[in-house]
């Protein structure tokens, strides 16, 4: 049996909006084993995003615990939860999220500025997360000068350069078409497979969430393994 | 993180016209800045070159300048005998009496009246003053009313050409002469015999008296024997400082003038970088989000939104202070306040007035972006990601 690279314990989190509080995640309790693609699903306004957020360390519980590799994430200070995500999260969003004005490799290369490897390490390192996401041709290009399934492998490829403990997705292929979004799956799931990666991926689209290994639905700030009877 | 600095330069270039309305507004405000401690500059270096170092100047004590200045006959014979003063080659000391009267004369284009500095000199006083040069004429005679003018005379008033009759005093004054002083202040003066000077104008005493010293370390000794003996009881000062003083007050005046302007201009620079600035956060929420969630520190968000605004100081301060650099071709004749006479000096750049200029500009570029800065630095992670 593997271990749970990620431990979810009694979570909960709500949301102010004025005076009123908003909760959106309700005790939740769960593993995600190493190597695990996981596929969060759920209508719109669920709570996947914010539940990923949590795992991500961007966003912090009202109550619970979050374990990655260790690691309870919810003690971290500010900049100790920065420093971690630097090391052990790997990003991928809806749209993408480059950085204009800096060229793929540019783009690439910005989470290693965190590590402490040498200016040739880190080249070293930019090139073979393009070449995996097959976009060593496009390297000088600024995300502008890009498809939208290119800048998402680019952003694929800024999520893996790190080589960190697990890789968020939150919609990777919601503003794509078919095709790109295709690629975009293959290559997850290529991580998946060849790279051993743990991925935790936010979908409501079925076609990207068959790709994963197991599935779980979110309704209404509760996890599920079957989605509820509402949902389609 | 020569990247990030890659980033911020790199976002400037992006938004051209932004930067470009931006970077235009410091630089007119360091332009102004610049040519103000130019003005002031170039008048300081007109008037200190005007003195010699080894020159020591006496006049009443409290007096600034010399045209406020009374020193008896009596006195001038007692300094005189100072064994510190230098003698010549034909074992003459270099001494002068000099009287200092300001005279209304018409200007030759204008006809407008201006005042002009007539100064009484001694057989010395030529001698003592190297950058005076004649070029064309002779020297006055002593003992005749003749005169020598300095040249912006001789270009800028009636009657001051060589050959030319000069009225003033209820006399007929020849030229003589004419002489150049380099943009020196006397260039702006008339020069004649001190005695027929004292006699046309009625005048008992000397202005002030002016000699070389044998060794520049006798200042202080000559100082303190000219202020303290009773008998003389005078005030002695370097011919430098003396000039130097002389320019003070109008130096002041313009940097007061020019530096006000300047801390006007400078809050609407400044909220031009600031408004720049914001929208460049509100623009960027999501760059910033995802910088964040990337592992990057607040500090690094706030150096590189900082860096932004400093460069466009940086890029203003260029501009401006280039802008500036071209004023040095430009000459200036006023009114020198403190002599009421004509004076001529440029717009003069040095080192320290283009470090000011940069330190100015990067402060205005820092102080517009620090508010942004710490903003975008302080912006919620999530909230962030979500407004993309
Ligand atoms: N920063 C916030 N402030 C207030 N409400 C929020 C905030 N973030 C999310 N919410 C609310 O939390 C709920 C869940 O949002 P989210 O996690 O984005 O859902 P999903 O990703 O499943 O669509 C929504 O009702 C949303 O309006
Ligand atoms: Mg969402």
């Amino acid at each position: 049996m593997k271990e749970p690279v990620v431990s979810i314990k009694n979570i909960c989190k709500a949301y102010q909006k004025g005076s009123e509080t908003i909760p959106v995640i309700h005790d939740i309790t769960f593993d995600i084993i190493d190597g695990d693609f996981l596929s969060l699903m759920g209508p719109s306004g669920s709570g996947k995003t914010t539940l990923l957020n949590l795992i991500a360390g961007i966003d912090k519980p009202d109550c619970g615990e979050i374990i990655v590799s260790g690691i309870n994430i919810t003690r971290l200070s500010e900049s100790e939860l920065s420093r971690w995500r630097a090391i052990n999260v790997g990003f991928i969003f809806q749209f993408y999220n480059l950085i204009p004005v800096l060229t793929a490799f540019e783009n690439v290369e910005l989470p290693l500025l965190l590590s402490p490897l040498s200016k040739s390490q880190r080249r070293e390192h930019v090139i073979s997360a393009l070449r995996v996401v097959d976009l060593l041709d496009r390297i000088d290009h600024k995300p502008k000068e890009l498809s939208g399934g290119q800048q998402q492998r680019v952003a694929i490829a800024r999520a893996i350069v790190t080589d960190p403990a697990i890789i968020v997705a939150d919609e990777p292929t919601g503003d794509l078409d078919r095709k790109s979004a295709t690629d975009v799956l293959n290559l997850m799931t290529r991580l998946n497979d060849e790279f051993g990666k743990t991925i935790i991926m936010v979908t409501h689209d079925m076609r990207a969430a068959k790709r994963a290994k197991t599935i779980k639905y979110l309704d209404k700030g509760y996890l599920n393994d079957s989605p509820a009877n509402t949902d389609l | 993180m020569k990247l990030i600095l890659l980033y911020s330069l790199r976002n400037l270039i992006a938004r051209r016209l932004t930067t470009t309305l931006t970077t235009c507004g410091m630089a007119l405000v360091v332009f102004v800045f610049a040519t103000v401690l130019m003005l002031s500059e170039g008048l300081k270096q007109t008037l200190v070159s005007t003195g010699e170092y080894n020159n020591v100047v006496v006049i009443r004590k409290g007096s600034n300048v010399d045209v406020q200045s009374a020193v008896e006959k009596q006195k001038a014979l007692l300094i005189e005998t100072l064994p510190e003063i230098a003698i010549d080659e034909d074992g003459n000391r270099l001494f002068a009496k000099e009287v200092i009267v300001l005279i209304v004369m018409p200007k030759r284009e204008t006809k407008s009246p201006a005042n002009i500095v007539i100064r009484g000199i001694d057989e010395k006083s030529v001698r003592l003053r190297p950058q005076v040069r004649l070029i064309e004429g002779r020297l006055p005679n002593f003992g005749l009313n003749e005169v020598i003018v300095g040249k912006s005379i001789s270009e800028r008033f009636e009657g001051a050409l060589l050959g030319d009759k000069l009225r003033f005093a209820m006399r007929d004054w020849t030229v003589v002469g004419i002489f150049d002083a380099g943009n020196r202040g006397y260039n702006s003066e008339i020069w004649g015999d001190v005695n027929q000077m004292m006699q046309a104008f009625k005048r008992p005493v000397y202005s002030s008296v002016i000699f070389r010293l044998k060794d520049s370390k006798d200042f202080d000794v000559v100082k303190s024997k000219i202020e303290k003996d009773p008998r003389i009881s005078l005030e002695a000062k370097r011919e430098t400082r003396y000039y130097e003083e002389q320019s003070e007050m109008m130096s002041k005046f313009l940097k007061i003038l020019g530096l006000s302007l300047t801390t006007i201009f400078s809050i609407g620079a400044i909220i031009g970088a600031m408004i720049t600035m914001y929208s460049a956060v509100a623009n960027r929420q999501s760059e910033i989000g995802t910088l964040r969630a990337l592992g990057f520190q607040k500090r690094t968000v706030l150096g590189a939104f900082l860096f932004e605004s400093l460069l466009l100081g940086v890029i203003g301060g260029i501009i401006g202070i280039i802008m500036s650099s071209f004023t040095q071709y430009i000459t200036i004749s006023t009114m020198n306040w403190q002599t009421f006479s004509q004076l001529t000096f440029s717009f003069t750049l040095s080192l320290e007035i283009v470090i000011q200029s940069m330190l100015f500009a990067v402060f205005m570029g820092l102080i517009g972006g620090m508010l942004p800065a710490i903003v975008a630095s302080r912006k919620n992670i999530v909230s962030s990601l979500r407004s993309a």
